[in-house]
C-alpha cells in the first residue's frame, strides 16, 4: 500500500508505455514543452472537463473526478465517469486524434477504472476512449492482460521515479517526430553517448590544424 | 526544434509594463507605445532605473517562460523575476556533486576554455585572412598571436588542476587582447583598446565588450536556468555570492565568436564611433545612452544568423547557441554523454 503523498500521475503510466525515457524526463527531471499535439489536447481535456455534471436519462455524467488507488499508488482525474442506473459505472476518456498502436490510451483509462473500483469498491469492466479525429467512441474491456500491464507499469514508473533515473535515448522516426520532448531528450545528439569527449578532441585537432 | 526566439529590450525610463490579454504592453506617461505578444518572446530585458512591471505580467512570463530582467541603463544586472523554482532537483544535487570535485570540474572546465581560445584563435585567423592582404605587418602579429593561443589550448588538455587552466587561460587571453588593436580597421586613433580592462573599462573599445559581455552573460543564465542548472554553482570560476559563475563558465565559449565580432563588426564598419562615448572623470569609459540602441539591434542581428551546430549537426540560430550548449552540460552531469562537448566554431 502507499501512502498519499508517494502517489504518482496516471498520466505518467502513459508516458512509460509511449516511451520510458519520455516518462523519466518529464515526472524526473522536470521537463516539459508544449508542442501542437499537446496544446490541442489540453485545450481538448480542459473542455471535456468544463462542462457541468449533468443526468441525462437516469445516467448522471461527472466532468474531471479526482481519483486514486493507494494499492497501484496512482492518482489522477477522470474526463468523464457515466453513472448508469442499475449500477454500471463508465469512464471515458477523450484524446484528441486517433487509436495508436501502442497501448497507453488503454492503460490510462483502465488505471482511471481500477481507481474507482478501489474507492467505490465496485466493478468496472469496461470503458471508452473517444477519439477526436473519428469523433465516436470505442469501448475497452479490462480483461486480466490489460490489468496486468497497468500493474507492471505502476511499479516501473515507481522504481524509475525512486531511482531518479533517466533512461538512454534510443532515436525512433515516428515516436520522435511527434514527441514534445524532443528538443528536450537530443536522442540525435546523444549518438555521441559514449563518444562525446572522443568527438569534441577531434573536432578541436580539426580546427587546430588549420593553418594561421 | 525549439524556435530562438526575440528579447524585448525597454530602454525608455519611466516605463511601466503591463499584461494585455497575452501581450505585454508597454505604458509611457499614459500612453500605450507598443504591444507584443507573449509567445514571440524569450524575454524582456529591462535598462533603466525606472521601468516597472505588474505583478500580472510577472506571473504571466513566469508561466509561459519569458524571463524579465533589469538592469542599469548601463546594462549590469540588477533583479530578475521568476516564478517557483523548476526543473530537476536531482540534477541540480549532482551540479554541486561534480563543482565539489575538482577532477569532475577540470574536466568540463577544460573543454570550456579549449573552446573558449579556439574560437578567439578563429577571429585573429579571419581577421589575418581578410585584412592581412594590405597589411603584412598586422597578418604577421595575428598569426604569431593565433600561433601562441594554440600552443596554450594543447597545454590545457594536460593541466591537473583548476588554477593551472585559469593561467593557461590567463596567458592566452591577454595575447589575445594584446593583438585585438590588429582587428580595428577603422583608423580613427580614439577608439582604441590597449589591453583589456572592466571595472571600469578605460578605453571605448572595453566599453563595447563590456556591455556585449552583459548581453551574453544575461543570455547565457536565461539559458541554464530554463535548463534547471543553477546559474551560481559553476566548475571554472568559484562560488562567490552573488556571482554566476556558471553562467561566467558558459559565456567563455561564446565571447569571441557572438560578442567580440558583433563589437568588431560595428566598430570597422563605423556604425559606433568615438562619438558614441563619453569620458567620466575618473577614465571610465560608457557607452552614451542613445547609442547602447544601436549596439541592442546589432546583437539581435546577431542572433538571427544561423549555423549548423558541429556536436548537434542541425541548423540553428546563433541566439539558440546558449540554450543547446547548456542543454548538453545538463546532459553531461546527467550522464547521458562522457564529456561536455563545448562549442567549437569554424
Amino acid at each position: 500500500m502507499f501512502g498519499e503523498d508517494q502517489l504518482i500521475p496516471i498520466s505518467a503510466l502513459q508516458h512509460w508505455l509511449y516511451c520510458p525515457r519520455q516518462c523519466a524526463l518529464i515526472h524526473v527531471e522536470r521537463a516539459w514543452a508544449e508542442n501542437r499535439f499537446t496544446a490541442e489536447g489540453r485545450v481538448m481535456h480542459a473542455r471535456a472537463h468544463d462542462g457541468p455534471d449533468e443526468s441525462r436519462q437516469g445516467v448522471r455524467i461527472t466532468r474531471g473526478l479526482p481519483v486514486r488507488s493507494l494499492r497501484l499508488g496512482l492518482a489522477g482525474e477522470c474526463d468523464v465517469v457515466e453513472f448508469h442506473p442499475g449500477g454500471r459505472i463508465l469512464p471515458v476518456e477523450y484524446k484528441r486524434g486517433k487509436p495508436k498502436s501502442h497501448r497507453a490510451d488503454e492503460v490510462q483509462l483502465c488505471a482511471q477504472a481500477l481507481c474507482l473500483e478501489e474507492m467505490l469498491s465496485a466493478s468496472v469492466p469496461g470503458g471508452c476512449l473517444y477519439y477526436g479525429e473519428r469523433r465516436r467512441r470505442m469501448e475497452i474491456p479490462f480483461d486480466a492482460d490489460l490489468r496486468d500491464l497497468v500493474a507492471a507499469a505502476a511499479v516501473a514508473v515507481h522504481d524509475c521515479i525512486r531511482d531518479g533515473f533517466t533512461p538512454p535515448a534510443e532515436y525512433e522516426t515516428r515516436r520522435c517526430g511527434a514527441c514534445s520532448l524532443l528538443d528536450l531528450c537530443q536522442p540525435q545528439a546523444l549518438r555521441f553517448r559514449r563518444g562525446a569527449g572522443a568527438w569534441f578532441g577531434q573536432r578541436l585537432r580539426a580546427v587546430l590544424s588549420e593553418e594561421t | 526544434m525549439k524556435r530562438h526566439l526575440n528579447t524585448l529590450f525597454v530602454t525608455l525610463d519611466g516605463s511601466y509594463l503591463r499584461k494585455d490579454g497575452a501581450a505585454v504592453e508597454i505604458r509611457h506617461e499614459g500612453e500605450t507605445k507598443m504591444r507584443v505578444p507573449l509567445h514571440n518572446l524569450e524575454g524582456i530585458s529591462c535598462f533603466g532605473w525606472d521601468i516597472g512591471a505588474s505583478a500580472a505580467l510577472m506571473a504571466a512570463c513566469a508561466e509561459a517562460g519569458v524571463s524579465i530582467s533589469f538592469h542599469t541603463p548601463h546594462g549590469k544586472f540588477l533583479a530578475a523575476t521568476r516564478g517557483f523554482t523548476s526543473g530537476n532537483i536531482l540534477l541540480r544535487r549532482e551540479q554541486y556533486r561534480r563543482a565539489d570535485d575538482e577532477a569532475a570540474s577540470v574536466a568540463i572546465a577544460a573543454n570550456m576554455l579549449a573552446a573558449k581560445l579556439a574560437n578567439a584563435r578563429q577571429v585573429l585567423m579571419r581577421a589575418a585572412r581578410d585584412h592581412g592582404g594590405k597589411s603584412p605587418e598586422r597578418a604577421s602579429a595575428l598569426g604569431q598571436a593565433a600561433d601562441a593561443i594554440a600552443v596554450r589550448i594543447g597545454l590545457l588538455g594536460r593541466a591537473g588542476t583548476l588554477d593551472s587552466l585559469r593561467g593557461i587561460e590567463g596567458d592566452a587571453a591577454s595575447t589575445y587582447f594584446s593583438v585585438f588593436r590588429h582587428l580595428l580597421v577603422n583608423h580613427d586613433p580614439l577608439v582604441r583598446i590597449s589591453g583589456r580592462s572592466r571595472r571600469p573599462p578605460l578605453d571605448p573599445v572595453n566599453a563595447l565588450l563590456s556591455f556585449l559581455y552583459v548581453l551574453l552573460m544575461h543570455d547565457c543564465r536565461s539559458a541554464l536556468e530554463s535548463c534547471g542548472l543553477d546559474p551560481q554553482c559553476g566548475f571554472l570560476h568559484r562560488d562567490r555570492p552573488g556571482r554566476p559563475s556558471l553562467a561566467l563558465d558558459l559565456m567563455e565559449e561564446f565571447r569571441a565568436f557572438l560578442a567580440d565580432r558583433v563589437a568588431l563588426t560595428l566598430l570597422n564598419r563605423k556604425q559606433i564611433t568615438f562619438a558614441d562615448f563619453r569620458t567620466a572623470e575618473s577614465g571610465a569609459v560608457l557607452l552614451k545612452d542613445d547609442s547602447r540602441k544601436q549596439v541592442l539591434a546589432a546583437w539581435q542581428e546577431r542572433k538571427q544568423d544561423e549555423i549548423i551546430h558541429p556536436f548537434l549537426d542541425e541548423r540553428v540560430t546563433l541566439g539558440l547557441l546558449p540554450h543547446l550548449q547548456a542543454r548538453l552540460l545538463a546532459r553531461h552531469l546527467r550522464g547521458d554523454l562522457d564529456a561536455y562537448p563545448a562549442f567549437l566554431s569554424k
